[in-house]
């Protein structure tokens, strides 16, 4: 077991970035079945600025998720494919009820991904360790993504404060 | 997962293991920390009503704490099943030992949407040999 928030090594830290991966590909790809799940009887204005966020969080996931594989890549790891995840997904996917639904798990999928982040930007910054990838860079990048799920839950919040 | 709650979690498996109250030893060992440094943290648990301590017999969990080192149990067992089966990571008991303390459940609780978890998670957790006894890939990391 091991106590404390740490990096310690190349090899955890490869593993903490392919699951950033997954988790965006799992964002990516929830954020497309509440596109094609949002139902015919709601398509009001509203439901035309849900679409646009939806649109924009997998846009954004597949954008941090490239963002990601680079550094994996300097760290000579593999990610799990894109279509392998969605399939995971999709064999457990529960449309949410409604457009409110689709809200709330969208905000869970921000939140979860900002929190995860942050706690290994902590994990780096608390580790005196050298990594194979510029420690610089690799810092950098994953604030940019904190930054940027940070917005993507403000939207949503925004959204659903407009909807209420 | 924060440290209270792998404390919470160690005292837990101990307990099942010892079938009675968690002894410091057992503790140290699981968490890989001296005797003094769990003694420490039992005192503070005990402070936040997680722990009852007794002298010579050791620690036990409050209902409270049960239930946290419960939830912290199963955060655990998403992120053991996450590696074997998602990233197939033979080494998956090692890598979740050494990656708990980066992964909140929040995180966990997002990629438990893409496993399959028994219902009974996670009673099945086997103490013993440190995953659950219902994941399909073995101690080695083969699918059995």
């Amino acid at each position: 077991m091991s106590l404390g928030q740490r990096v310690s090594n190349d090899h955890q830290l490869a593993r903490l970035l392919q699951i950033g991966v997954v988790l965006e590909e799992v964002v990516e790809s929830r954020a497309a079945h509440h596109l094609d799940s949002l139902p015919p009887s709601e398509q009001a204005a509203l439901d035309e600025e849900v679409r646009e966020l939806l649109e924009e969080a997998a846009a954004e996931s597949a954008d941090h998720r490239e963002r990601l594989e680079a550094l994996i890549d300097d760290l000579d790891a593999e990610t799990v494919p894109y279509e392998e995840i969605n399939a995971l997904v999709d064999a457990r996917y529960g449309p949410p009820e409604d457009t409110d639904g689709v809200l709330y798990d969208q905000l869970a999928n921000e939140e979860t991904a900002y929190k995860f982040y942050d706690d290994l930007i902590d994990a780096i910054e608390a580790s005196e360790g050298e990594f194979a990838v510029d420690r610089d860079r690799l810092l950098e990048t994953l604030y940019e993504i904190r930054a940027e799920e940070r917005e993507g839950a403000e939207e949503v919040t925004e959204l659903m404060e407009h909807s209420t | 997962m924060n440290t209270a709650d792998q404390y919470l979690k160690a005292i837990y498996l101990a307990q099942r293991i010892e079938e009675g109250p968690a002894s410091t030893g057992t503790l140290a060992d699981l968490l890989e920390v001296s005797p003094a440094s769990v003694n420490e943290m039992i005192g503070k648990l005990e402070d936040r009503d997680l722990v009852e301590h007794e002298k010579y017999k050791g620690a036990s969990l409050t209902d409270e704490g049960l239930e946290r080192a419960h939830n912290a149990l199963q955060t655990y067992c998403i992120i053991e099943r996450f590696l074997a089966n998602v990233l197939e990571v033979e080494e998956f008991r090692d890598e979740a030992r050494a990656l708990e303390s980066v992964i909140d459940d929040t995180v966990a609780e997002r990629l438990d949407t893409i496993i399959d978890r028994p219902s009974e998670c996670p009673d099945c957790f086997d103490p013993e040999r440190d995953y659950c006894e219902r994941l399909e890939a073995g101690a080695d990391g083969c699918v059995k």
